[in-house]
């Protein structure tokens, strides 16, 4: 199936282990990516939060429509807020669920990259009715295993923390490891680039693996209004089917991505979608948002004059603890469904946008 | 058109079709020009010189929209700014067909006795149209479909009126009433938005478009004028005329254009109140923080029991409403400037 | 400085309603700016040109939290909603005062738990005695601002208001101060902070700088038993990492750090868990602007005694001074 320029798996495996917390995507992330998007684009810039755009000219006269695809780089992480004496760290969260840190190994991105556990009192010493309550961000703290003095020499408030985690090669072509949300969502922007070589692509194609998402989306929002895009596609995870969850709230792993229809989504662009899948024969699911996506498309659709926005999702389980769980098969169709989607944006599909009868 | 006809109209945040239609078709009618974006905004247009004035009523309603259907032929659902409270034992319109359905509520004698205390959440509750089987439903309706509540339209005693939607269909009376009109030496646009109730989209985008000099958001306003509710409470009263905003969630009103509001009112003997309280909010949020900014307001009138299956409103208000904002109009025409 | 803070707080200014605390700051700047223009929404715009540098963006916040009548009862008694983060503990028994001269106390219905102590269960009483007499004074729609003078306890300065009327003395303070820049500078004196950040989001809209520097007060953690952060009364001037608004432009930051270095200016660096500020509206305009934030370390604020220390006052102009000199590239 897959005759693309690189390998999807290890662009996953890669990703997924760069470090770039909402806001310090520039440490490591950035770079990954814009190295991987190299030779599928026209030109690379950033802006000045630290988008990386991608802009892949399209085929025949201009000015053509412009179509954006946003994958979000940032990944939720700590942040050092106080050092404390005996050189134990206090941190905020940055979309951290402080339930899964406790007995995790964590990296602090201080002078040099440190180990940091996020330590816990053992269990011999909680008292029995307290065994079940959760303890919030602020009673956490990490040990780094060195004395206050060399801390304060190798740390600073403001530092940012991430999970410390291998990528995992489950059965079949699942992998699970941190940060595929949304690192997936860039991968899936990687294939799209290569597969629309295929094609003969009537629009502009600005492919921008946006920041600070997990905080407000706050990259996107600036990247759309600098692209004023006529069509925009978020694509982000959503979550696969996982045990106390009832069914009909999930996807399913491994059964193709999932294409969103609700308020955020233009009513054409879903359709667009659904008969891309069609044509290439790849299955999809519906997803239903009464609202907000919670993702890039919610910044997108309301940008400047109006953008019409899709979302194009990959069911992941476990979304936001380290070892969040995907099909690479599913990012692949993600990514060969909007090529050809791409393909059909023409001046005539654009018009159709803001005509409504 | 009437209030009967629009608020009858279906048109659920996300999907305003139907009602974008009939607005369309109307303007058309009254020779008004307009265009519509990617959110499905009407921005119609009436007079060429003077200052950008934008009026805006938003066309969406509250209702739900379908997310899975059942092997058993129910579907499941999720809200759309209407609370579970209101939700059981209420009949239902589905799609574009207008499939009837009802969302039953699990019979009393079949509770456990502290289930009573609680409100049925809304994963407990389905719509059933009657299908027996997920297929025979889906010769009838599909995922993603909306539905509204099936309220007829009635006028319970003279000028008292009771429909579905008047949140907002009052509005887009109003701005209709307002475009009938001749306006020339004042822009107005008329801005009939969408998707107001899932957090002022179609009005954000809409104002950076017409980038007004000065913008009034027209609403239907919750009025709580009911027993169990002490007078600090009631926000608005039926019957005491158009309604003007002080402060929301999303707004502070100008205080230049709230006095003239006030002035206008007063000297023409137009009964109104002010909304006496500072929750919610609407398409002024959106207007005024566009571009660089601009002076809001807001003229509303009283509806009882906004977002729920029905709402009751004053044709008195309504009148007063309408007779104030053309009197704002005229005076923004006339040369006033917050 | 301290006349400065304390004509600042003592005048009147709740959000939507500057004009009073507007006209002061305009008569304090005038003489050192070459142009102003008040903008829709109120904000203060004053420019003072360079000779072609970058357009560089201070902000500072006019208003301040407050009440507006909602309500006039049958015996006088106002019912009101907040404006801004007024917390309904720090309301009771407080002295609250209106545009036009027109005092009140805050009083409450009868609260037998103080867990049930809410907004809804508080009034004004401006000592009327009836609808009549309180409508003679107050309408509905009418601000108050919270009562307090100024007091200075030594090196520590105590009122209301400091959030943000210590930064706008701290902006003003810049503008005597900073002389001949290459920057065009855009001094804003920013509306409806307290409410969403709106005065800001559209004056940088209209500005589109290069740069935004927002000047906010922040929490400390140096009372007892107080929240974990790293910030102090006394140890200068705090720069900001990241508050809920925004996360402050890296490079920036560590611009600001290194400047405070080089100048020998005493500064402390600061995350603030809950709070923004006008660089998180600054940060977003159209196609994205580098922000970041000077914050002034205060103690209690949104209360009625806020405190800060007069020399944390003074570093902070010194490295806004410093940072207005200096060729902001980074």
């Amino acid at each position: 199936m897959s005759n693309l320029s690189f390998n999807v798996k290890e662009f996953l495996k890669k990703a997924s282990m760069a470090y770039g917390v909402s806001g310090h995507e520039f440490y490591n992330a950035a770079s990954v990516v814009e190295e991987a998007m190299t030779g599928l684009v026209d030109e690379i810039r950033r802006d000045p939060l630290h988008n990386i755009i991608g802009y892949r000219k399209g085929d025949g006269e201009g000015p053509r429509p412009k179509v954006m695809l946003a994958g979000h780089m940032d990944e939720i992480g700590l942040l050092v807020k106080k050092i404390e004496e005996r050189g134990f760290l206090r941190v905020t969260g940055i979309g951290v669920d402080p339930r899964v840190l406790p007995g995790h190994e964590v990296i602090v991105y201080g002078r040099r990259p440190l180990t940091g556990l996020v330590g816990v009192k053992p269990p011999h010493l909680i008292a029995p009715e307290n065994a079940m309550k959760a303890q919030k961000m602020e009673d956490l703290f990490i040990d780094l295993g060195l004395p206050e003095e060399e801390v304060r020499k190798l740390v600073r408030v403001g530092d940012v923390v991430t999970y410390k985690r291998q990528v995992t090669e489950l059965q079949g072509d699942v992998l699970s490891g941190k940060s595929m949300d949304d690192r997936a969502g860039v991968g899936v922007i990687l294939v799209c680039l290569d597969e629309l070589r295929k094609y003969k692509v009537p629009a502009d194609v600005y492919g921008v693996a946006t920041t600070q998402e997990e905080v407000g989306l706050r990259g996107a929002t600036v990247a759309t209004y600098g692209i004023k895009p006529d069509i925009g596609i978020a694509i982000d995870v959503c979550h696969a089917e996982t045990p106390g969850v009832p069914e009909w709230r999930t996807s399913q792993l491994g059964k193709g991505p999932a294409i969103a229809t609700g308020g955020n989504i233009h009513p054409k662009v879903f359709q667009g979608l659904k008969k891309a899948a069609e044509e290439l024969g790849i299955p999809v699911q519906t997803e239903v948002a009464p609202g907000p996506t919670g993702t890039d498309a919610w910044a997108m659709q309301v940008s400047g004059e109006g953008v019409a926005t899709g979302l194009v999702s990959i069911p992941l389980r476990y979304m936001h603890t380290s070892v969040e769980t995907l099909s690479v098969g599913d990012v692949e169709k993600a990514g060969r469904l909007l090529a050809k989607f791409i393909a059909a944006c023409d001046e005539a599909f654009v018009k159709e946008l803001t005509t409504w009868n | 058109m009437e209030l009967r006809e629009l608020t009858s109209l279906v048109g659920v945040s996300g999907n305003e079709d139907e009602v974008r239609r009939a607005i369309m078709r109307e303007l058309e009618a009254m020779g008004v020009s307009y265009e519509t974006d990617t959110m499905g905004n009407i921005i119609a247009r009436k007079g060429d010189k003077g200052p950008r004035l934008m009026v805006d009523a938003h066309m969406d309603e509250v209702g739900l929209i379908i997310v899975h259907i059942e092997k058993s032929g129910f579907l499941r659902f999720y809200p759309i700014g209407v609370p579970a409270a209101v939700l059981p034992s209420k009949r239902v319109l589905v799609g574009k067909d207008k499939v009837p359905g009802v969302i039953g509520a699990k019979a009393i004698h079949l509770q456990e006795r502290r289930e009573r205390d609680s409100v049925i959440p809304v994963d407990q509750l389905t719509i059933d149209i009657g299908a027996k089987s997920k297929e025979e439903a889906e010769r009838k309706v599909k995922v993603g479909d909306y539905a509204v509540f099936d309220t007829e339209y009635e006028e319970l005693s003279p000028g008292i009126i009771k429909a579905k939607a008047l949140d907002d269909r009052v509005g887009c009376a109003l701005l209709l009433e307002l475009l009938k009109e001749p306006w020339e030496n004042v822009q107005v646009y008329a801005v009939f938005s969408t998707q107001e109730e899932l957090g002022i989209r179609g009005a954000k985008v809409a104002s950076y478009r017409v980038n007004p000099d000065m913008g009034i958001a027209l609403e239907g306003t919750v009025c709580a004028d009911i027993p169990g509710t002490d007078p600090e409470g009631y926000a608005t009263q039926i019957g005491k005329g158009a309604v003007l905003s002080v402060m929301d969630r999303g707004t502070i009103t100008h205080k230049g254009m709230l006095n003239q509001l006030v002035k206008l009112a007063t000297e023409n003997q137009i009964p109104f109140q002010y909304r006496e309280a500072t929750s919610g909010g609407n398409d002024a949020m959106a207007i005024h923080q566009a571009r660089a900014g601009c002076p809001v307001a807001a003229i509303s009138v009283p509806c009882r029991y906004i977002h729920s299956p029905f709402s009751v409103m004053s044709m008195a208000d309504f009148e007063a409403a309408r007779k104030l904002l053309i009197a704002f109009v005229k005076s923004v025409e006339g040369g006033f400037r917050p | 400085m301290k006349t400065l803070l304390t004509k600042l707080t003592e005048a009147y200014g709740p959000s939507g309603s500057e004009g009073p605390v507007r006209e002061l700051i305009r008569k304090e700047v005038e003489p050192y700016v070459d142009e102003i223009r008040v903008d829709a929404l109120g904000n203060l715009i004053c420019l003072k040109k360079g000779t072609g540098g970058k357009k560089v963006l201070l902000d500072a916040h006019m208003d301040e939290i407050g009440l507006m009548v909602t309500h006039i009862d049958k015996d006088g008694f106002l019912r009101y909603g907040t404006i801004g983060g007024v917390n309904p503990f720090i309301s009771l028994g407080q002295r609250v005062y209106f545009e036009n001269g027109t005092f009140g106390v805050i009083g409450s219905e009868r609260v037998d738990d103080p867990k049930d102590l809410k907004t809804e269960k508080l009034f004004v009483d401006i000592g009327a005695k009836n609808k009549e007499e309180a409508s003679a004074k107050v309408k509905v729609g009418d601000s108050a601002a919270f009562f307090q003078p100024a007091v200075c306890l030594g090196s520590r300065f105590v009122a209301k208001a400091l959030d943000d009327r210590a930064a706008c003395a701290v902006l003003i303070e810049t503008l005597k101060r900073v002389g001949e820049t290459a920057h065009d500078i855009y001094a804003v004196f920013a509306t409806q902070e307290e409410v969403g950040l709106r005065g800001a989001r559209v004056a940088a809209f209209g500005i589109e700088p290069d740069v935004g520097i927002a000047i906010d007060v922040t929490r400390t953690g140096d009372t007892p038993k107080s929240i974990t952060m790293d910030v102090s009364l006394g140890a200068g001037a705090a720069i900001k990492v990241k508050d809920s608004s925004l996360i402050c432009t890296p490079a920036l930051r560590d611009y600001m750090v290194k400047m405070a270095q080089e100048k020998g200016i005493r500064y402390q660096m600061e995350v603030l868990e809950a709070g923004g500020t006008d660089s998180g509206a600054i940060q977003m305009t159209k196609a994205g602007i580098p922000a970041g934030v000077i914050s002034i370390p205060c103690r209690y604020i949104h209360s009625p005694c806020e405190m800060v220390d007069l020399d944390d006052v003074e570093e902070c102009v010194k490295l806004t001074v410093a940072l207005c000199q200096s060729p902001l590239e980074f």
